[in-house]
């Protein structure tokens, strides 16, 4: 029966043109653009100098600001009051305010004052972008007053420690991005296909001719599971292909483990879907339902902000999104080669909850009422 | 048919309850191997709900039903095994070949490969529908797709076939050619229980019963039936019958 049952699903996805077009697109928005889009490296903030110095010194921290790269000069105000009209305006998002008698005091030996003002409606920006400005004040400060050792390290100034960044040198915001993104792909890819999937055959009314046949649950449920299972694969190695051909990102060793939990969390990824069928008689209430957990499951995987940074509640419930654990390892494999040994704790999770999502996917499947 | 055959579908107080609404209400009726039973009723009037029931699809309240011998409660699955369906809403699939549809319940059912397709062939040369074999069944006529449904509903031989509505929405002719085809499984020991808004067809039914709010308020054959209201059609009939109901039709 199930031989059947599973050859009426493919030629149904074959025939679904829709279909094809989605295992396409989808891995091209999620591994080629979106590592551009979600990028938190800040970058081209503008800044509004006012220099009431006038000196050589002021300009030369100008020019410094301006050629870090990080900056772009909005303009130069003669007061800071017209400075944070420019704020408001939002053509600039920082000013830096070098105060009268920098060069003096800086002559004297002593340590001016500079006031730097962010806008920080946008905290991120904000946030970071005055850090890279002190960066480059304190940076500017050690090479003036000759201590070259300190410059060499951007840093605020102080006794900096010396920081080596292991499995992702450069802190390319991608390398750490994309094994992310491919849990997301395959995330929305394997939920909503399996949802709409069955909830479509609701609206059509096939589902009823089913139900009045002697096809087994179980044996329905997997007929629906299996295809999706490989397309799911599927959309992995286009996500795997795409990370390499387009931002050179390979797996090193981590392959086995990729292969290993992908194949293990799209079984979850599906028995999510169905749950949320078996409870919605409609496309659009599934949509809701889907979005609604889906939402709530990336926010609180740790792919944007790190779970650890979390209030401990919030820690607690991350506990039960099996997308956390999915995206740890996909991130752990990726970045450090990490083997299906190395991450047994996660692959428990994705089992159990695999086990426990399916049992829920056929329990909640009702043929009668 | 004076004295009933063997008894294929059987209910005693078959009662559907949703919360403080009483759908079906106390239904009791007998089918005959063969018979073509008619079971009419106004919108809202509770059909549907018992022939659910019927097919296993939905759990009686109360009272209790058996059909080709399986109890409908503790057995649905059993009940399954034995009986054709075809619901209101058209429901093929529609993605798939019209051979396709047979393989698939052909399979569902135990058929086997072979069976499946040397019956796929006679049915379709018995509908004249051999040119379609490798047609989509959505780009089919309606009154095509509604035969075509009815033979995949009786394609495993069922002992029952229940039929909701089977011929909405196509014209005359098609209907009659329909009933043609009802008339030939009945003659092969299948029984018919078919629910219908078309009074013509309930005249071509061995027996009919007519439901009113969840009831029934008449059951017997049309002949019968017409001579006990003094009405010269069963329209008349119907009509004179659904007058009482009180609950709104839908």
């Amino acid at each position: 029966m199930l031989k059947y049952l599973l050859e009426k699903e493919f030629k149904q996805i074959v025939r679904n043109t829709f279909l094809s077009k989605m295992m396409v697109i989808l891995p091209i928005m999620t591994i080629v653009v979106f590592p551009y889009v979600t990028s938190q490296e800040v970058t081209d903030v503008k800044v509004c100098i006012v220099d009431n110095d006038h000196s050589q010194a002021s300009q030369r921290l100008a020019q410094k600001v301006e050629a870090s790269g990080c900056f772009s000069v909005a303009g130069y105000e003669p007061t800071y009051g017209e400075a944070m009209k420019g704020i408001e305006e939002g053509s600039a998002d920082i000013v830096l305010e070098i105060p009268r008698g920098f060069a003096k005091s800086r002559g004297r030996g002593e340590e001016p004052q500079v006031t730097v003002a962010a806008n920080s409606v946008n905290g991120v920006r904000g946030g970071l972008g005055s850090q890279y400005l002190s960066a480059v004040i304190a940076a500017f400060a050690a090479e003036e007053g000759g201590s070259e050792a300190r410059a060499a390290q951007g840093m605020a100034a102080g006794a900096g420690p010396a920081t080596l960044y292991r499995y992702n040198p450069t802190l390319d915001y991608k390398v750490f991005m994309v094994p992310g993104l491919i849990a997301v792909l395959i995330t929305l890819l394997c939920c909503a296909l399996t949802a709409l999937n069955i909830v479509g055959e609701k609206e059509a009314g096939t589902i009823e001719q089913i139900n009045v046949t002697p096809v087994p649950k179980s044996l329905f449920i997997l007929a629906k599971l299996m295809p999706n299972w490989a397309i799911g694969m599927l959309s992995l190695s286009f996500g795997v292909a795409f990370a390499w051909a387009v931002h050179g990102i390979s797996p090193l060793q981590g392959l086995p483990s990729i292969v290993l939990f992908s194949a293990v969390y799209i079984l979850v990824a599906s028995a999510m879907g169905m749950v949320i069928s078996n409870y919605s008689d409609t496309m659009q209430q599934a949509m809701f339902l889907m979005f609604f957990f889906l939402i709530l499951m990336m926010l609180t995987c740790g792919l944007f902000t790190p779970i650890e940074s979390m209030p401990e509640w919030a820690q607690k419930i991350t506990t039960l999104n099996p997308m956390r654990y999915f995206t740890r390892a996909m991130r752990l494999a990726y970045l450090r080669g990490s083997s299906p040994a190395e991450l047994a704790r996660e692959l428990m999770w994705l089992g159990g909850f695999a086990v426990v999502l399916n049992a829920w996917a056929v329990a909640s499947y009702k043929k009668s009422n | 048919m004076t004295r009933m055959r063997e008894t294929v579908i059987h209910t005693d107080r078959l009662t559907k309850r949703f919360g403080n609404f009483t759908a079906v209400d106390h239904i009791s009726f007998d089918v005959g191997r063969g018979e073509i039973f008619g079971f009419l009723g106004a919108n809202g009037a509770g059909k549907t709900t018992a022939m659910r029931m019927l097919c296993g699809l939905s759990r009686p309240t109360e009272g209790s039903g058996s059909v080709a011998g399986y109890d409908i409660a503790t057995q649905p699955e059993m009940v399954k095994r034995n009986i054709g369906y075809m619901s209101q809403r058209f429901s093929l699939y529609e993605d798939l070949k019209v051979w396709e549809n047979l393989r698939l319940f052909g399979g569902i059912y135990g058929l086997g490969a072979r069976q499946t397709a040397t019956k796929t062939d006679e049915m379709l040369c018995r509908l004249g529908l051999e040119g379609e074999r490798d047609t989509l069944v959505k780009a089919l006529p309606l009154g095509w797709k509604q035969k075509l449904a009815f033979s995949v509903a009786i394609f495993h031989k069922p002992r029952v076939v229940f039929l909701d509505e089977p011929t909405g929405g196509v014209d005359p002719a098609a209907r009659r050619r329909f009933w043609e085809l009802i008339y030939s499984a009945a003659d092969s020991g299948i029984t018919v229980f078919v629910t219908t808004h078309y009074m013509d067809e309930a005249e071509y039914c061995d027996r009919v019963s007519i439901m009113v709010d969840g009831r029934i308020e008449a059951l017997d054959r049309p002949a019968a039936l017409k001579r006990q209201f003094e009405a010269p059609t069963m329209d008349e009939v119907f009509r004179r019958l659904a007058r009482k109901a009180t609950r709104q039709s839908d």
